[in-house]
C-alpha cells in the first residue's frame, strides 16, 4: 500500500520533468515557459477528466494530450511566430516527425538533455540546483525552498535568473561532446551529490521532501548511467554511494522521530535490494583510469552496510579508506569522521586530539553542534565526564533540531547518573 | 526506494561474492595509487565545518560516522498524509504546481 501512495505521489512530479524535457527539446529552449505552460494545461485537463475514472494509462495519456498540445502550438506558432520558421521550413513537419520525440528512448534523452542544460557550467551551482529540481525533477517552487531550506522568494529569484541566462544565450539542449561532456559531467555529480546530501543531512525538511530528494537524486544518475554519454565509472561510484546510503533510510528514526544510532539500528530493515544495487554500481564503478571522492565515500559507505552488525564493522579498513578520502578532500568534516572511526580502532586519545587540531577548530565549535557532539561523546567514553558534560552541552545548546537534544540530552543524563 | 525496485541488475550475492567485487574495487584503487593517478575531481575549498562551493550550497557530505555514529539529522517527519494533503488544499497554487497536485492524486488513488 505504502508503495502504491509513494508511485501515486510521484506520478504527476515525474510526468512533469519527462514532458517539459521534451516540449523543450521540440520547440527550444527559449519556449521553456511555453513549454511549462503546455504541461500544466495537460495536468488541468487531468484533473477535470479523471475524476470519472483513470485512464488505462495515465502516463500515456499525459504524454498523448501533452503531445497534442505541442502539435496546436506548433501549428498556431508556425503561422504567427518567428521561431517556429525552422518548422515551417520543413515539409514533413507532420504528426510522425513529432512522434519521434515522444518514443521513450527519446524521452530519456530530452531529460538528459535537459539535466546538461540546467547543470550549465555558467550558472550558480544555487541556481543549478533549483533549476534541476524544478525543470528535471519537477518540484513545485514551494517544495524546492523547502527542500532547500530557504523561502519562496529566493527560489523564484534563483529560477528567474537561471531561465533567463538560458533563454538570453540560446543554450541548446545538447549533449556536449569530448573534454566539455567530461566537464559538464562534473558539474552534473556535483548537483545530484548535494540533492542527495540535502536529503540525506537535512536538518529543517520534512521527511516526505528529504527523502524526494535522495529518490530524484537518484532517479537522475541512474538516468545518466543509463545514457551513453553518462555510463561512466564514475557514475556508477556515485550511484553506488547513493545506494548504500538510502538504504538505511528505514532504520534511522523510531516510530516516534527518535534518532536510533547505527549500532542500534535494526540491520534487518536495512534495504537488502538498495544494497545489492550499491554493490552492483561500485562493481562496476571499479574502471577507468581516475578516483575521485564519490568512488572512496561509496567504499566507506558500503563497509557499514557489508557489517553483520556494528561490533564485526572492519574499522582498520575504514581507517585506511578515511586516510585515502582525506587526501583527496582534506576538509575538516572528513577530519572529524575519520577521527570518529580512529577512535573505533580503539585509539580515542589520538582521536581527540585530531579533532582539536583541526583548523579553525575553536570558530568550528562555537558554531556547528556536531564537533562538539563528538568531542563530547569521545570524552564520555574516557570518563572524562567533566570535560564530556561541558561539550555535550554545547551541542545541545547549538543544535537545533528537536531529535538531536533529545539524544543529547540522554547522553548528559547518563553521565550525571554515573556521577552519583 | 522504488526506483529501483524489480530491477533485474541487482543479483542476490553471498558474502564470498561480496568479498570479491570488495577486492576488484581494492585492487583497481591499488593500481591507481601505484601508478601515482589520482584526482579530486572537484575543487574544494578547505573552508571552516563545510564544503563550500562556489554558490552559495552548503554541505556536509553523507557520512555516516558523525551522521549516525554520534546522532545527527533532523526533523519533524510529515505530521500524515492527510494533514499534508489539507495543507496542499488550501494553497492557491496551481492545481499542477508540486504539493497540490501530488496530494490530489491520492485522492485518486481512493476511488
Amino acid at each position: 500500500m505504502q508503495e502504491t501512495d509513494t508511485l501515486v505521489e510521484h506520478f504527476f512530479r515525474h510526468e512533469a520533468g519527462k514532458m517539459v524535457a521534451v516540449l523543450t527539446h521540440l520547440f527550444g529552449i527559449h519556449q521553456l515557459s511555453l513549454a511549462e505552460d503546455a504541461v500544466q494545461e495537460a495536468f488541468i485537463k487531468a484533473h477535470q477528466e479523471w475524476k470519472f475514472g483513470l485512464p488505462p494509462n495515465p502516463s500515456a495519456w499525459l504524454m498523448q494530450v501533452a503531445k497534442n498540445k505541442a502539435v496546436d502550438v506548433l501549428r498556431r506558432t508556425s503561422l504567427f511566430n518567428q521561431y517556429s520558421k525552422k518548422f515551417a521550413a520543413e515539409e514533413n513537419t507532420t504528426e510522425s516527425s513529432i512522434d519521434h520525440f515522444f518514443l521513450d528512448t527519446e524521452i530519456a534523452d530530452s531529460q538528459l538533455r535537459m539535466m546538461f542544460a540546467c547543470c550549465h557550467p555558467q550558472l550558480k551551482q544555487e541556481d543549478q540546483v533549483a533549476l534541476t529540481l524544478k525543470i528535471v525533477s519537477g518540484f513545485s517552487i514551494k517544495e524546492i525552498a523547502k527542500a532547500l531550506a530557504t523561502n519562496e522568494a529566493v527560489i523564484q529569484k534563483r529560477l528567474h535568473r537561471a531561465k533567463t541566462f538560458l533563454q538570453q544565450h540560446n543554450i541548446q539542449l545538447e549533449i556536449p561532446a569530448g573534454k566539455e561532456l567530461n566537464n559538464r559531467l562534473e558539474t552534473i555529480y556535483t548537483v545530484l551529490y548535494l540533492l542527495f546530501n540535502e536529503g540525506y543531512n537535512s536538518l529543517k525538511t520534512d521527511e516526505l521532501i528529504r527523502r524526494d530528494l535522495c529518490g530524484e537524486a537518484m532517479r537522475c544518475c541512474k538516468l545518466l548511467s543509463e545514457h551513453k554519454a553518462g555510463n561512466k565509472p564514475e557514475t556508477c561510484a556515485l550511484l553506488s554511494l547513493m545506494c548504500f546510503h538510502a538504504a538505511r533510510f528505514e532504520s534511522r528514526l523510531d516510530e516516534n522521530d527518535h534518532i536510533i544510532l547505527l549500532y542500534k539500528q535494526d540491520r534487518s530493515k536495512w534495504n537488502r535490494e538498495l544494497i545489492n544495487t550499491g554493490q552492483y554500481y561500485m562493481n562496476l564503478s571499479s574502471a577507468g583510469d581516475t578516483l575521485s571522492v564519490y568512488y572512496v565515500e561509496s567504499a566507506i559507505a558500503a563497509e557499514h552496510c557489508r557489517a553483520k552488525d556494528f561490533a564485526t564493522t572492519n574499522w582498520q579498513r575504514l581507517l585506511s579508506l578515511y586516510n585515502l578520502l582525506l587526501s583527496l578532500k582534506p576538509i575538516p568534516v572528513v577530519q572529524l569522521n575519520r577521527a570518529i572511526v580512529l577512535a573505533e580502532t580503539g585509539d580515542i586519545n589520538a582521536a581527540i586530539q585530531n579533532i582539536l587540531s583541526i583548523d579553525h577548530i575553536e570558530e568550528l565549535l562555537a558554531t556547528n553542534y556536531i564537533y562538539s557532539a563528538v568531542l563530547g561523546d569521545l570524552y564520555k567514553r574516557l570518563s572524562d565526564l567533566i570535560k564530556a558534560n561541558e561539550y555535550l552541552l554545547t551541542a545541545y545548546n547549538l543544535t537545533p533540531s528537536s531529535a538531536e537534544k533529545q539524544l543529547l540530552k540522554e547522553k548528559m543524563n547518563d553521565i550525571s547518573r554515573n556521577k552519583n | 526506494m522504488l526506483i529501483f525496485r524489480g530491477g533485474s541488475d541487482a543479483a542476490q550475492l553471498s558474502p564470498e561474492e561480496y568479498q570479491q567485487q570488495m577486492q576488484k574495487w581494492f585492487d583497481w584503487v591499488g593500481e591507481l595509487q601505484s601508478k601515482g593517478v589520482y584526482t579530486a575531481g572537484e575543487a574544494l575549498m578547505p573552508t571552516p565545518g563545510k564544503i563550500v562551493k562556489k554558490g552559495s550550497i552548503i554541505t556536509d557530505g553523507p557520512f555516516a560516522e558523525s551522521k549516525e555514529m554520534i546522532g545527527g539529522y533532523f526533523i519533524v517527519k510529515a505530521e500524515s498524509l492527510e494533514a499534508a494533503t489539507e495543507l496542499a488544499k488550501a494553497s492557491p497554487d496551481l492545481p499542477f504546481d508540486g504539493t497540490v497536485e501530488v496530494r490530489d492524486v491520492v485522492v485518486f488513488d481512493n476511488m
